[in-house]
């Protein structure tokens, strides 16, 4: 369904349509496109080399990083063999603080818990902060389009968040948002809201953005966040961030509305020692981010702040199907974004080539797993499978292994064309019987005769084509290393 | 010390003087090397694309054929290939488990080129009188930097190599982009990849690229003709084989 895009967005392309619930389209031209984009590619590179370093010096500096990230991968281990009673234990916990919980079974239901909120309260203005479970479900877009009638502004508070939602744009990065855009078209887009021609340096942008949230911030309704963590025995949900936005979406509001991924769930307190040492060390190279906030229930009596009514929705839109598959670990991640800028194709394309709120391995992993491959099947060939996100990764997810186990599923389905399915077979049988290996060798190289130029195969159409399209392409060699051996080493 | 050579599919037809050099540099240290013939590959290009059924075949019939051998290691000039008997036949044989220990068995006795001259021999290039006159980048694939982490042992051989002045690069922990089919099935982003890498080569100053992997080689080979460069590219291998003015 295409509906009219407002007036700020005329100028690019609408990428709301970028989460789970949406078609999501080919990595494969999109990636091809997007490597071939400089601007893109700069922008993308300064994002992530940065990260990488500020990443890797204070990892260093953490001796017992590596003991961290086996215990991370524990606790979330464990906390998956028993999710039903940390849901159960989480929910008794917001409740007897006063709080409200509700099980949402997939995005739907999300959208309707929330659009009915809305109206029941008569709400005008709702204010986010940065969610990407929100972002996975196309809440905004939903919300604007369901519940049309309540005319409802809904307003990002993450400064990239905002700044994408001003120009009908998506995230491209779990954590940098906007970092796909440079400078330059920050300035246009924030100038566009402003009216008026702001000067491209960061202290106007910024008191503009500040100027204009503050005053969303005192007229929201309701408030809605996602969740980092979300401790079972204790009920409580942390928020890790750097604007302090989150503390203003939580606490200014009289309504408070948590979407919280099933799977962010950790049983203890204390596991928070674990999480949130790894946390903004592999996102950002930070010890700690700005501002970590523990929720646990609504205002109490006495307490100064916190939101009066506090709703906690726990989604599982895909997540509690994975549960005891071998795609389990997939549910371990804790959305650092450290694969993304490690990741050599991440690093070429950006994250919109991905075409889903998620992007880089753990998108080329988890978009197929919750929406189906069906739906996504580029994404997990969207990887040269060199492991260094399974590297970075602060839980050690094997993604390598994920993506591999995902290219098999497509075989087993048979999602495979019919070449490629005649290619494999060809290879098997070649490969398991040694004379016909042999022969095969003789064959091409008497194929390739013709085809040799300049020491290199000449372009080739077909599969090969496109490896000559851009490269040399050796030729076989006179003769194999076989008959070299048997002639006498 | 007897050692079956396991010499990769591509390297026996395409690169076969990578698997020559690894025998003479091998036999210079007084190893008594073998090469089973019925060998053929891996499997790896299919386990890469998930026919996870026919990578089980073809690791069938190379476990038969090294089985069949009287060795104390099997060494590969390639630590992509490596770590596919090591680490991926014990994967993809996980519910199997006859297989999945006479893999396993296998797996462990399967050393990375390096990994043997360096661990198992306790060899350095000055032993093998090896000379050859450089200014030389080292590209560690991306198997052996992470599932083998072998970074120190070619390093520690190239760099006592004669006339040898090996530089370091720009994000050498960076995927080179070949990634077996990978490179075909997306080849913008494989060739950018590759792109990246040479920027790095250039920025070095090297005129030379080495690598344990002639996979990775290939790729950045046919990449540098295609732009025009001229830079060598070498295996490991054939860099340890070159003697005084050889």
């Amino acid at each position: 369904m295409e509906t009219q895009k407002p007036a700020r967005r005329r100028e690019t392309e609408d990428r709301r349509h970028e989460g789970l619930v949406s078609r999501v389209e080919g990595f494969n031209e999109r990636g091809r496109k997007a490597a071939q984009d400089k601007e893109l590619h700069d922008s993308v590179e300064l994002f992530t080399g940065k990260a990488v370093a500020a990443r890797n010096a204070v990892l260093h500096a953490l001796p017992e990083a590596p003991e961290l990230r086996k215990r991370a991968y524990r606790i979330k281990q464990g906390t998956m063999a028993n999710l039903d009673r940390y849901l159960e234990q989480i929910a008794d916990n917001v409740e007897a603080r006063g709080g409200n919980v509700f099980f949402a079974e997939d995005g739907e239901a999300v959208v309707r818990y929330i659009g009915d909120l809305a109206r029941r309260k008569g709400a005008k203005v709702v204010t986010k902060a940065k969610s990407m479970a929100t972002e996975e479900i196309e809440l905004n877009r939903r919300l604007e389009e369901d519940y049309a009638d309540l005319d409802l502004e809904i307003v990002e508070t993450d400064l990239g968040e905002w700044i994408a939602q001003l120009a009908g744009d998506h995230p491209s990065h779990i954590v940098g948002p906007i970092l796909h855009m440079n400078r330059k078209r920050i300035t246009e887009v924030l100038s566009q809201a402003a009216g008026e021609e702001l000067p491209p340096d960061v202290e106007a942008l910024g008191s503009f953005a500040r100027k204009r949230l503050r005053e969303k911030f005192l007229a929201a309704d309701i408030g809605v966040t996602g969740a980092n963590f979300g401790v079972a025995e204790t009920g409580t949900v942390a928020t890790i961030t750097n604007e302090g936005n989150a503390r203003l979406v939580t606490s200014v509001p009289p309504v408070h509305v948590i979407v919280m991924g099933i799977e962010k769930l950790v049983p203890r307190f204390e596991d928070l020692s674990v999480f949130v040492r790894l946390l903004a060390r592999s996102g950002t190279g930070q010890k700690l981010t700005v501002y970590t906030n523990f929720i646990t229930g609504p205002r109490d009596e006495g307490e100064l702040d916190g939101a009066e009514e506090l709703h906690l929705i726990l989604m599982d839109n895909g997540r509690s199907k994975l549960l005891g598959t071998e795609f389990e670990e997939a549910l371990y991640c804790i959305r650092c974004g450290a694969c993304l800028n490690v990741c050599p194709v991440y690093r070429q394309t950006g994250g919109h080539a991905y075409g889903s709120t998620y992007s880089g391995p753990i998108g080329a992993v988890i978009t197929p797993l919750l929406k189906g491959q069906k739906d996504a099947k580029d994404l997990p060939h969207a990887s040269s499978l060199c492991g260094a996100c399974w590297e970075a990764c602060p839980v050690g997810i094997p993604l390598h292994e994920l993506l591999l186990k995902l290219r098999n599923q497509q075989v087993e389905e048979g999602m495979k064309g019919k070449g490629e399915t005649l290619a494999f077979k060809g290879f098997e049988n070649t490969m398991k019987n040694p004379a016909l290996y042999k022969i095969s060798g003789k064959a091409g190289r008497l194929v390739q005769k013709p085809l040799k130029k300049d020491g290199s195969v000449r372009p080739l159409p077909g599969p090969l084509g496109a490896w000559t399209d851009s490269r040399d392409l050796p030729p076989l060699a006179e003769k194999p290393f076989r008959d070299l051996w048997k002639e006498g080493i | 010390m007897r050692v079956a050579l396991f010499v990769p599919c591509y390297v026996d037809q395409i690169n076969p003087e990578v698997g020559v050099s690894a025998v003479r540099v091998l036999r210079r240290l007084g190893v008594d090397v073998i090469y089973p013939e019925r060998q053929t590959c891996c499997g790896q290009p299919a386990f890469n694309s998930g026919f996870f059924d026919e990578t089980r075949s073809v690791g069938r019939h190379f476990i038969d054929v090294f089985e069949k051998e009287r060795f104390d290691y099997v060494v590969c000039p390639s630590g992509s290939c490596t770590t596919m008997v090591s680490h991926y036949y014990p994967f993809i044989f996980e519910d199997l488990p006859d297989e999945r220990e006479r893999s396993e068995a296998l797996g462990g006795r399967v050393r990375e080129f390096s990994d043997f001259l360096v661990n198992v021999m306790g060899a350095n290039a000055s032993d093998l009188g090896a000379h050859h006159e450089a200014k030389a980048v080292f590209h560690t694939g991306c198997h052996q930097r992470r599932e083998l982490g072998l970074l120190r042992e070619p390093r520690e051989l190239l760099e006592n190599v004669e006339g040898l002045n090996l530089v370091g690069w720009e994000k050498e922990e960076l995927c080179c982009g070949f990634g077996g089919t990978f490179s075909v099935k997306m080849p913008a982003v494989s060739t950018a990849m590759a792109d990246e890498k040479i920027k790095a080569l250039e920025n070095s100053g090297a005129d030379t690229l080495i690598s344990g992997d002639s996979s990775c080689l290939m790729h950045l080979k046919g990449r540098l003709q295609r732009t025009g460069h001229d830079t060598r590219v070498l295996h490991l291998a054939q860099v340890l084989d070159q003697k005084n003015g050889g």
